[in-house]
């Protein structure tokens, strides 16, 4: 099985012509829970293996599971920010098959009875339209263990001589979120996929449940996905596309396994239901193994266990605590700031809309806080491959910041390119905005003499120009402006040297 | 109903992952098929409109607070292991999957 | 000091022990001493812990000679059913698959038994994974019945009930999924209590079928087995289903031993037919001394119970197959290479070691439930079982409106010779009979020695049964017809049973 030449695919184009296609995501995302589902050790990403283990998560013969309070107050929570109905009455169930990462040879899990169902998410697309994903079911489950595969020439699976197992991340908090059938994307359908999982995370982030951190495993994606004639109405046979970890492999996931659906469906062919591996390098799916009869999970209700009732009150005291939805965050922030679309998209993009909302809050106007955090300290956080509300963090650059470069504009010190040289020397390291413009000498001059005088010299040296503006045509004082602001070496306020020319010049 | 052939107990063995010899299954098949007429009787009790009994107490929501519990030292974690290595679980090889 | 302290109850013990008449030490060491005598023919220790034990019991005489408040059954040694984890001290559950497996960690009722002061003695024997009726499916051979050589101590607790009976120990921990303790303690001449589910914490009880396994007591007397509920007892947060409320007066309700103007129930569904004629006959005998001690007796039907068997043998195994999918020689325990493979997979080194490491009547169970839950299947028997299962619990609650306890007789039959029932496991399954409700209904239940069968001698054994909380009824009826029956035969029945240097003749 190689992984690094796919199937024949058709042009995604040329797929849509004559199929259509059906998505069904499945996101699991790990609770940020001080400790496990189902017992005392904590989660802590990075620990040394198996040091965040006991008898319950190990399962060693005679433990017993008990549920963690603050995961289903989490799990209620996403449930009711995805629109679900919270089930009144419910039961873990155990899914019984063997891996050796699973400690117990069954996850504890949902089954029939899942905590919250029948919810929806609408999610934006670019072109500012919005799709609306029907939500099946969220339900509470257990993480497994992780392997490590010895001998092996890549550290895959393939070709190991054995595995070493490490069950600290065995029986970590998951909730599972899954989709009914996304239908009618046509087109769109990569681009739904990564905006729902794009929205979800968002959702997951505002609700601080998760660090919903795709690259530690701890939000992960399955795409299902399958093609039906075009408008037949039909669902054809699907694959399921295992541990598509970034927003961008979402997109690219669907995409391709649109494009291979096509061509075995074009070629005749029929699509074998079964799991298929994403590989993140090469932007292929290879075969799993296929879904049979083999796979016959056993479900029962899970007798260590006891159900879970959460009482009305219990549900609306939590419903209290959820956050403002972020899409209608977005558009709040979007009136009180008086971002135009664009400007409020490229905000949202760069991931800006928190570290803005909190300079604003701190005293910045939300035009300077876009400006400064959106210009050079983006251009440079991009080049370290960050994002800016981490660059910044790391560099110590505060939002306080930002209000002090404003206030040395707005009271007279600074002009604006004074104000970019600060903001430089700010993230170079050179100490505050104050402290930069002292070291470099960045200064409006407030002595109107040397101006004058400057005027004087560019009118004397300019009289085609200085006769057209005493002439009336005062636009042209631009012209003079320049060579007036080039004379002072930038440090005089344009403004004032505006109005001494037209002063000179009989237009004041 | 009860009619449980080899092929069945050979499927039923893989599902439960035990090797059965041609031996075992031969005399499981019998043994099972006596088994499964008896406790099939459960079909004919008058079970219409009666609600599944998973737990003898009707407890609901015991849960724990989320502290954190002193976890194994990893020695005594890894003490009973068949074998180990980089303080991890030694295993063979396993079969493709995820 | 004359008194045998083997042949002390553990009431009588703690009454010497506090009295300072007697250390723990010396009554440890009279113990592990009969042991070396007697247990090469009963079989009833898988393991002893003769270090461990004497250092617990010089432990808790120190603390007594500092003056310390301790709890009332300090010193007092154990013997533990060998599926309860104890740290430090090897588990096996009677199998192979578990051989040599020491866990870091104490059960929950274990913790307890250190924490009062309790010397543990050893591990019984048992059934493997406590599925059997007779001891016969250890992997590490049967125990036997003290009162015959050649029969067997009941099961899966067998280790237990043979280990109080041939005054090894005065006490024990047994465990009951369908009968465990309790038929053992009839065939035996011994107490046994299951206790309600819940009311014992199940946490480090290598689980059969979780939602009917419950740990209780083995003992001598009935008040030494209140004494041991009071012990093992009550609320544990490490147990999802453990039951948050106090543990029942049991104490009490032993020492006061009164069932005046209580409700008997006599279950026509187990009672007369099926049952051997001298064990019926105890039981009647015994329900006309309950009688005499001012009860009244009332016949209740529980027309569900005869799917029980049914119900039980499909639950179980169920929840077996899931609980004992652990033993997969990856974590913990044995590991099996398939022969003539080179370089197995981990599926078949699980496959093989499954294989190896599990004796016959596992696999058969696990076999049962992997069919019984699988898809197309589930409905038709586990579903239809788990329906069968309310049937039988609302059986008892009307049952319990028109009488205060049930009476049953334990077990149908008096102790059965070793291997009569080895290759029958229907016969085998049928001893469960009458304990079987209980554990589907959760309630509790106590089985007390009636006298001896006429037609072989053997002891036969008396089931009280009681509605969920209600444990401390059980100790009212079990005392109260026990001290008329001690009366009646002029001493405990255990006094009849043969020395055992004349068995081992």
């Amino acid at each position: 099985m190689s992984t690094t030449t796919g199937e024949r695919t058709l042009g995604f184009d040329e797929a849509l012509a004559a199929y259509d296609p059906a998505m069904g995501l499945e996101v699991h995302v790990e609770l940020g829970t001080a400790t496990k589902m189902f017992c005392g050790c904590p989660t802590e990403f990075g620990a040394e293996p198996n040091t965040q283990v006991c008898p319950v998560c190990l399962g060693l013969p005679g433990a017993l599971p008990v549920v963690n309070a603050v995961a289903v107050e989490s799990a209620i929570r996403i449930g009711l920010a995805l629109n679900c109905s919270i089930a009144s009455w419910c039961r873990f169930a155990r899914k019984n098959y063997f891996y050796p990462d699973m400690p117990k040879n069954f996850q504890t899990s949902q089954y029939d009875e899942p905590i919250a169902f029948d919810g929806y998410l609408d999610v934006e697309l670019e072109d500012g339209s919005v799709h609306r994903v029907e939500i099946e079911r969220a339900h509470m489950e257990e993480d497994t263990g992780k392997s490590l595969h010895v001998g092996g020439s890549t550290g895959r699976i393939h070709g190991a001589t054995h595995s070493l197992v490490d069950y600290n991340r065995a029986g970590i908090p998951l909730i599972e979120i899954v989709t009914k059938p996304i239908l009618g994307t046509r087109e769109k359908a990569p681009e739904v996929a990564k905006a729902y999982v794009s929205a979800l995370r968002d959702l997951l982030k505002a609700l601080e449940v998760s660090d919903v951190k795709m690259e530690q495993g701890s939000m992960r994606c399955d795409v299902n996905l399958s093609l039906a004639p075009s408008g037949s109405g039909a669902l054809g046979t699907r694959t399921e596309t295992k541990n598509v970890n970034s927003l961008r492999s979402v997109e690219r996931a669907v995409r391709y396994e649109v494009g291979r659906h096509a061509a075995v469906l074009s070629g005749g062919g029929s699509i074998t239901q079964e799991t298929r591996h994403w590989h993140e390098d090469t932007g292929i799916t290879t075969s799993g193994r296929v879904k049979s009869d083999a796979e016959d999970y056993r479900y029962f209700p899970e007798p260590d266990l006891v159900p879970v009732a959460p009482s009305v009150e219990t549900v609306e005291a939590l419903r209290a605590t959820l956050p403002e939805p972020p899409a209608e965050r977005r558009k709040r922030l979007q009136a009180e700031w008086g971002y135009s679309d664009l400007e409020m998209r490229d905000v949202l993009n760069a991931g800006l809309v928190d570290l803005i909302g909190e300079t604003v809050a701190a005293g910045a106007s939300p035009a300077a806080a876009r400006k400064w955090w959106s210009g050079e300290v983006a251009r440079r956080a991009n080049t370290e491959g960050e994002d800016v509300p981490s660059y910044a963090a790391r560099l110590g650059v505060t939002p306080a910041q930002v209000v002090e470069l404003e206030g040395l504009v707005t009271g007279g010190r600074l002009n604006d390119s004074m104000a970019r040289q600060a903001w430089e020397g700010v993230l170079d390291g050179e100490g505050t905005p104050t402290e930069v413009a002292d070291a470099r000498g960045l200064e409006l001059v407030q002595d109107t003499g040397a101006l004058e005088a400057a005027v004087d010299s560019v009118i004397a040296a300019n009289p085609d120009v200085a006769e057209k503006i005493r002439g009336g045509k005062v636009q042209a004082v631009g012209a003079l402006i320049g060579q007036v602001m080039k004379e002072m070496r930038g440090q005089a306020d344009a403004a004032t040297a505006r109005q001494i020319i037209l002063e000179r010049l009989g237009q004041g | 109903m009860a009619d449980l052939t080899r092929d069945d107990v050979a499927h039923l063995a893989g599902l439960a992952r035990i090797d059965l010899s041609e031996a075992e299954l031969d005399r499981m098949v019998g043994e099972l098929g006596v088994i499964l007429e008896s406790v099939a009787t459960v079909q004919q009790a008058p079970t219409d409109g009666v609600e599944p009994m998973s737990h003898p107490m009707p407890l609901v929501n015991v849960t724990r607070p989320d502290v954190v519990r002193p976890s194994l030292s990893p020695d005594a974690a890894l003490a009973g292991a068949p074998d180990a290595e980089q303080q991890r679980f030694s295993v063979p090889r396993i079969l493709d999957e995820e | 000091m004359t008194t045998d302290l083997t042949r002390a109850t553990a009431a009588e013990l703690a009454d010497l022990l506090t009295a300072g008449s007697v250390s723990s030490r010396e009554v440890t060491r009279a113990l592990l001493d009969r042991t070396a005598a007697v247990d090469g023919a009963v079989h009833s220790y898988l393991h002893v812990d003769e270090e461990g034990a004497l250092a617990a019991a010089d432990a808790v005489d120190r603390r007594r000679a500092a003056g310390e408040g301790l709890h009332a059954l300090a010193g007092v040694p154990i013997a533990v059913k060998d599926v309860m984890a104890t740290q430090g001290l090897p588990t096996t559950c009677g199998s192979r698959i578990l051989e040599g497996w020491v866990p870091p960690y104490d059960a929950t009722l274990v913790a307890r038994l250190r924490e009062a002061g309790m010397p543990i003695l050893g591990k019984t024997n048992m059934d493997e994974f406590a599925m059997g009726s007779s001891t016969e499916h250890s992997a590490y051979g049967p125990s036997r019945n003290p009162w015959d050589l050649d029969r067997i101590p009941g099961g899966s607790g067998g280790g237990s009930s043979s280990v109080v009976a041939s005054f090894q120990a005065p006490l024990a921990i047994g465990t009951d999924t369908g009968g465990s303790i309790r038929q053992p303690a009839a065939v035996t001449g011994t107490v046994g209590t299951k206790p309600t589910y819940g009311g014992v914490s199940r946490y480090g009880l290598v689980a059969l079928a979780s939602s009917l396994d419950q740990a209780g007591p083995c003992t001598r007397t009935v008040l030494d087995a209140a004494l041991l509920h009071e012990v093992i007892g009550g609320h544990d947060p490490m147990d999802s289903t453990s039951i948050d409320a106090p543990v029942p007066p049991v104490v009490e309700a032993a020492r006061r031993a009164d069932v005046s103007g209580m409700r008997i129930g006599i279950v026509k569904e187990l009672t007369g037919e099926g049952f051997q004629p001298g064990v019926q006959a105890r039981f009647d005998e015994a329900v006309q001394h309950l009688v005499d001690a001012g009860a009244e007796v009332v016949e209740v039907s529980c027309p569900s119970f005869s799917y029980a068997l049914a119900a039980y043998y499909l639950i179980l195994p169920s929840e077996a197959s899931s609980n004992l999918a652990k033993f997969d020689a990856m974590r913990y325990g044995l590991r099996v290479s398939p022969d003539g493979v080179d370089a197995p997979s981990a599926e078949q080194v699980m496959a093989a070691t499954r294989d190896a490491g599990f004796g016959d009547e596992v696999k058969r169970r696990i076999i049962l439930g992997t069919y019984a839950l699988s898809s197309g299947y589930y409905d038709a028997y586990y579903g239809s079982a788990q329906k069968v299962r309310r049937l039988i619990a609302d059986d008892f609650t009307r049952a319990f409106g028109s009488a205060d306890v049930l009476v049953t007789p334990t077990a149908p039959t008096t102790a059965f010779r070793l291997g009569d029932k080895l290759d029958d496991p229907m016969a085998m399954y049928l001893n469960d009979i009458a304990t079987i409700p209980a554990n589907l209904a959760g309630i509790p239940g106590l089985s007390l020695p009636s006298g001896l069968a006429d037609e072989d001698g053997l002891p036969a054994g008396f089931q009280v049964l009681a509605p969920a909380m209600a444990d401390d009824r059980l100790y009212s009826v079990g005392a109260a017809l026990e001290a008329r029956l001690t009366a009646a035969w002029g001493g405990p029945l255990l006094d009849r049973a043969p020395e055992m240097d004349e068995v081992t003749r």
